[in-house]
């Protein structure tokens, strides 16, 4: 019996064997970059020393840890993350709604069209290059200065002073992503039913209680899902964008987990220490996405498959 | 009815007008970084040029292009742009062909798959697997490592599994194996989303710096992105291995925005492809029935 469904088995898999080897490539890849690194992890329960490699290196089991949450300046680097994520992850849901409703106002299809192509751009381009823009354009004698000067306001340090640069941080993230974030609104506009308009204008109801009553509920199942599923983001403040802004003179309130990690592990070579706050944020990260996911699974019907 | 009315008229020209700002805004600042670059060095250094260059004038390209450090850049950003692109395409492909089959064994691979989305090792421990692989310096190190598109594979997959399975019946009993049905039934089938899918690996690949920063650690090997990086953060010297004097010669104003604007132009050659496909690939995966 079990000689013959072994059998079996090995029939099915010879003749599956093709579509393994399609599988194989990417799965063998994944395994080297993806998988060996997550055993890397170890090395956050070390102390690292690279002449003695990842065997030999003694255990310091969870030191790293207990360092990562008294240390003062690990518990700021945190609160950073943990403070201009939330902020974005707001700004990059109210603002573009807005821009959503504003443009889904306009009857004019080519002005639609071109103010859509506009605001859509700066998704595409890098952080690398928005940051030479921008260091340019925020620095004391660039033109928003400039601008301020003509309107009498004194020159401000967007990038040289703490506050100002988690400000510039938020404003400049939502300039970069608003147009793009704008697109899923859009398309859940269009998906209203156009009759619930035409009853409400016969019960008399003007265009603002139109959108009070009709538009924004009809949005609220996307705002929801798209919420719940940001949850995961919670401590991805933007490792592209802050890295090309910041300087030290504002590494207290602008230096984030991914930063951080950098500096301390590739910069100043604590491997073991920078890989223990690493792992401190892949973990909250998975545990946020399955929670995410699994409430958007159950209330939003939404799946990824 | 209400678009006839005073209020709505009223509002609606400040929206047009508001929505008008808005994106000019989102373009503003690349016209003023085109401006400065074909400004003469003297207007940009005193500040003078605003949306319009001032003494217009092409030195500013003329020296980017007679600088064999950025000429090598531009040659690694396309060689790593094309050969990544390629063998992300392939992989992508070929992992989507399989995976939409029904076999023992689909749902282990696709966990596989997925769970790289949930978790990840972190920076430190990726860093130590591409080094100890004695990838450093090589173009391996920036394309490998990303190879896999976990996004695009699912995408792909979806888009295979919608094709008709007669089809596939009929070209198996004409005696088509697997690959033969791949190549003549699923690719003709689906070259637009291959192409879109192709497009957005390319922009991924031509804006991606970090991976040149962390891997390469001789400068004139660096991709354009990683260059760029480096000239912009030009104040922060602890990242960069490049010659002081060199740097500062390479940093000035005009010229680095000559440099900037020459790396956000193939992404705006692209562009209108690219907005054409990417409002229906981003609901895709947002709006479900």
């Amino acid at each position: 019996m079990s000689v013959r469904t072994e059998g079996k088995k090995q029939s099915r898999f010879i003749k599956d064997l093709p579509i393994h080897l399609f599988i194989l490539p990417s799965i063998i890849l994944l395994l080297i970059f993806n998988y060996m690194p997550m055993a890397g992890i170890i090395l956050a329960f070390q102390d690292y020393k690279p002449r003695l490699g990842l065997f030999h290196s003694p255990w310091v089991g969870l030191e790293h840890f207990r360092y990562l949450f008294t240390y003062p300046d690990s518990k700021q680097v945190i609160w950073n993350t943990f403070l201009i994520a939330s902020l974005k992850i707001v700004a990059n849901t109210v603002i573009p709604i807005g821009f959503a409703l504003l443009l889904n106002e306009i009857r004019l299809l080519v002005f639609k069209r071109s103010v859509q192509t506009l605001v859509y751009l700066p998704h595409f381009l890098s952080w690398v290059i928005l940051g030479g823009i921008l260091t340019d354009l925020l620095s004391n004698k660039g033109l928003a200065n400039q601008a301020l000067g003509w309107l009498g306001i004194p020159s401000i340090y967007f990038l040289g002073d703490g506050d100002w640069f988690r400000f510039t941080l938020i404003v400049s993230d939502v300039w970069k992503e608003f147009g793009f974030s704008t697109i899923v609104y859009l398309a859940a506009l269009t998906g209203v039913n156009q009759s619930l308009y035409e009853a409400a204008e016969i019960d008399g109801a003007g265009r603002w209680k139109q959108t009070l009553n009709i538009t924004l509920p009809a949005l609220i199942p996307v705002i929801v899902v798209i919420m719940t599923l940001s949850l995961g983001n919670i401590l991805n403040a933007g490792f592209d964008q802050i890295f090309n802004l910041y300087n030290p003179l504002v590494y207290r309130e602008g230096d984030i987990i991914d930063t951080f990690v950098y500096r301390v592990g590739l910069m100043n070579g604590s491997f073991s220490f920078a890989t223990a706050v690493g792992l401190f944020k892949s973990v909250v990260s998975f545990i946020l996405i399955v929670v995410s996911y699994t409430i958007a699974y159950r209330w939003g019907n939404y799946r990824i498959f | 009815m209400y678009r006839k009315t005073m209020p709505y008229k009223i509002f609606n020209g400040c929206n047009i007008l508001f929505l008008g700002l808005m994106a000019l805004l989102c373009i503003l600042p690349l016209i003023h970084v085109l401006a400065v670059s074909f400004s003469s060095s003297a207007a940009a250094t005193a500040n003078i040029v605003t949306l319009w260059p001032v003494d217009f004038t092409f030195v500013a390209y003329q020296k980017t292009f007679d600088n064999p450090l950025f000429l090598n850049s531009l040659v690694y950003a396309v060689a790593r742009t094309v050969s990544g692109t390629l063998l992300t395409m392939l992989l992508t492909i070929s992992a989507a062909y399989g995976l939409s089959k029904s076999f023992p064994g689909r749902t282990a691979y696709s966990w596989i798959i997925v769970f790289t989305m949930l978790f990840n090792g972190g920076l430190i421990p990726s860093y130590m697997v591409v080094t100890n692989l004695q990838l450093t310096n090589t173009l391996w190190a920036l394309i490998l490592p990303s190879a896999v598109s976990v996004f695009n594979t699912i995408l792909m997959m979806q888009f295979f599994r919608a094709i008709p399975k007669e089809l596939v019946e009929a070209s198996s009993i004409d005696g088509a194996g697997y690959f033969r049905v791949l190549i003549s039934i699923f690719l003709p089938l689906s070259l637009p989303s291959i192409a879109t899918l192709s497009l957005f690996s390319m922009v991924g690949h031509w804006n991606s710096w970090f991976d040149g920063l962390l891997y390469i650690t001789d400068y004139r090997k660096y991709p354009l992105a990683t260059f760029l990086q480096t000239i912009i953060q030009s104040g922060d010297m602890r990242n960069t291995s490049i010659d002081p004097s060199e740097l500062a010669a390479l940093s000035e104003r005009t010229i680095r925005s000559a440099q900037i604007f020459i790396g956000a132009l193939p992404i705006l050659l692209v562009y209108p492809f690219l907005q054409k496909y990417f409002v229906s690939g981003t609901t895709m995966g947002a709006v479900k029935e």
